[in-house]
């Protein structure tokens, strides 16, 4: 179990002091696929630096099964690193190594020998499926490649943490997908609490089994996956579930937005219905809704002529299964 | 003068100055420069690792009045001129070597004036190194020593054989002007016969022996830093 208590961070920079993080509390089971969301300089890297001590917290502990990483000697920490491995969005492999001596690296600085290093790297690039690679260089691979074998390399020590620094941020969809079912995989077969890093919300919704949303160094909101994707509370959380709200320009006072969470696509459109029977008249302003086996899912945001008509509307969508709305306040 | 220069006499005497001196020379040359090399990377190598590696954010910090003495001393010892060089490290070219003429003993001065070129190749090598990658051995645990020894080195090879490339070529050129304190070579040839007794063919020649040698290091050094490098 690792315990995130009260970390605070912040770094002395030429213009003053600045809160990297502030008073963060996580605790992260045996066993999770743990996400962490936020926007560009939140401070993701920052905790996650300090989960393997990399950056030390000004404040706060990090306690890893019992054991507080802030009363280690630097020698000690480079054992628990071992044990806590990471992979990075530029892969960072060693140019000058080959796959196979690539992924020796780790057990070399343990003290492994080498005919026993070289067996376990060969039982790795098997997992990751790449073991027709052992003697290419990293140049000569694609980032999905390299990025296979920078997970064989952390996985060399048996490692009971992972941690996953935006490590698909620099891939295209499939390979991101593909690396996040490696990870899943992992995740399963060998037991391994995994933590991500991302800012994407598809990511987090891939893998993730509970995520901490992470904004301007503090956690806005934490929790199960499929409860922040049904009712998002706080803003950071509600602008990277709709990421609509941020692209689309609210005009209208008497905004809505309607979120589809597998309601029964009826005959009728639901905006047809909401004229015909209430006599209200929406105007549609974006729409990103896919249905998916008869049922529809998605979001869409109308914008009404009063405050009556979106009062009613309201009232009309919310007692339909499966269907959620609420005002949009001046997103912008 | 140029008719003066390629007169039967002289090319006669000329040949017979270099069939007799040549191949020794040549000899002294290359061995000097080849182990004052050597001297300069077994000084300049850690030299220039501690000073990447001893900075504020490096792997291994050294506190900043050491880091200061070696930048300073790097510093002083580049700025004079090698010809004066030679002359302000006689007591420690005798102390050394028991002499301060002759071949062997121009090797003190060439070590001392290149080993401070050497730590500066060394680190431009070293800061080319992607962060990540250090960063990456710290997360896997690896000590400092590891780290220099593992990851900042082995993936710098490429660079720092381009790097002692330049340094032979350029200990090759002041092996030619340790002639002046009486070290052997080429460039004794060329001062002795040139300058003091106006065979200038003579000293045209060891010129042009000097420069193939240069263009031979360098193609050897380019050829096996492309080779070395799997980027
Ligand atoms: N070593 C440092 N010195 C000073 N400031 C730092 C340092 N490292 C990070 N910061 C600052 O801390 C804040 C959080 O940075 P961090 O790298 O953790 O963000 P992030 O969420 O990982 O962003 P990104 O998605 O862009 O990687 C930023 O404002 C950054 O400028
Ligand atoms: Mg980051």
């Amino acid at each position: 179990m690792i315990e995130i208590k009260n970390l605070s961070k912040s770094f002395e920079t030429s213009d003053g002091s600045l809160d990297a993080l502030k008073n963060i509390n996580i605790t992260i089971a045996d066993g999770e696929i743990f996400g962490i969301i936020g926007m560009s300089g939140a401070g993701k890297s920052t905790l996650v630096r300090c989960i393997n001590m990399l950056e030390r917290p000004t404040e706060g502990e990090v306690v890893i099964d019992g054991v507080n990483l802030l009363s280690l000697k630097e020698k000690d920490l480079r054992e628990i690193r071992r044990n806590v491995t990471m992979i990075f969005q530029g892969f960072n492999l060693l140019m000058q190594r080959n796959c196979l001596k690539n992924i020796c690296l780790p057990l070399e600085l343990e003290g492994v020998n080498k005919k026993d290093a070289k067996k376990r790297a060969l039982e790795l690039l098997d997992l990751v499926g790449l073991s027709d690679k052992a003697k290419a260089y990293p140049s000569q691979l694609s980032g999905g490649q390299q990025q296979r074998i920078a997970i064989a390399r952390a996985l060399a020590t048996n490692p009971k943490v992972l941690l996953c620094d935006e490590a698909t941020s620099a891939l295209d969809p499939k390979t991101t997908r593909s690396i996040l079912s490696l990870i899943r995989d992992i995740n399963n077969k060998l037991g391994i609490t995994v933590i991500v890093i991302t800012h994407q919300m598809s990511v987090i919704e891939e893998i993730c089994d509970k995520v901490a949303i992470l904004d301007n160094g503090e956690v806005a909101e934490i929790g199960e996956v499929a409860e922040i994707f049904r009712s998002p509370k706080s803003k950071a959380a509600k602008s990277l579930v709709y990421p609509e709200d941020n692209e689309v320009e609210v005009h209208s006072e008497f905004a809505l937005r309607v979120v589809f969470n597998g309601a029964e696509a009826t005959d009728t459109p639901l905006i047809a219905q909401l004229a015909i029977e209430k006599n209200i008249a929406a105007n549609i302003l974006s729409a990103s809704t896919k249905s998916i086996g008869n049922k529809a899912h998605g979001v869409m945001i109308l914008s009404f002529a009063d405050e009556k008509s979106l009062v009613s509307a309201k009232q009309y969508l919310n007692q339909i299964d499966g269907v959620l709305s609420e005002e949009v306040k001046n997103v912008r | 003068m140029f008719a003066e220069i390629f007169s039967q006499e002289v090319i006669d005497e000329t040949l017979d100055i270099l069939i007799n001196e040549i191949p020794y020379a040549l000899w002294e040359t290359f061995y000097v420069t080849i182990l004052a090399t050597l001297f300069a990377v077994i000084i300049g190598l850690p030299l220039g690792v501690l000073i990447v590696v001893g900075e504020k954010d490096g792997v291994l910090p050294l506190p900043k009045p050491i880091l200061s003495f070696l930048n300073l001393l790097i510093n002083l010892l580049r700025s004079v001129p090698f010809l004066i060089l030679m002359i302000l490290v006689f007591p420690i070219t005798r102390f050394i070597i028991g002499t301060t003429v002759g071949t062997t003993a121009s090797i003190v001065p060439l070590v001392i004036a290149a080993f401070p070129f050497v730590a500066r190749l060394v680190e431009t090598s070293l800061r080319e190194v992607d962060p990540g990658i250090i960063e990456t051995a710290q997360s896997m645990g690896a000590s400092p020593l590891q780290i220099i020894v593992k990851v900042m080195i082995p993936e710098s090879v490429p660079s720092l054989i381009s790097g002692i490339t330049i340094a032979i070529t350029t200990i090759l050129g002041y092996t030619a002007m340790s002639g002046i304190i009486g070290g052997g070579g080429l460039g004794k040839i060329a001062i002795n016969y040139g300058y003091y007794r106006y065979k200038y063919l003579v000293m045209l020649i060891a010129v042009i022996i000097l420069i193939v040698l240069v263009q031979l290091f360098q193609t050897i050094g380019t050829r096996l830093a492309k080779a070395m490098d799997k980027r």
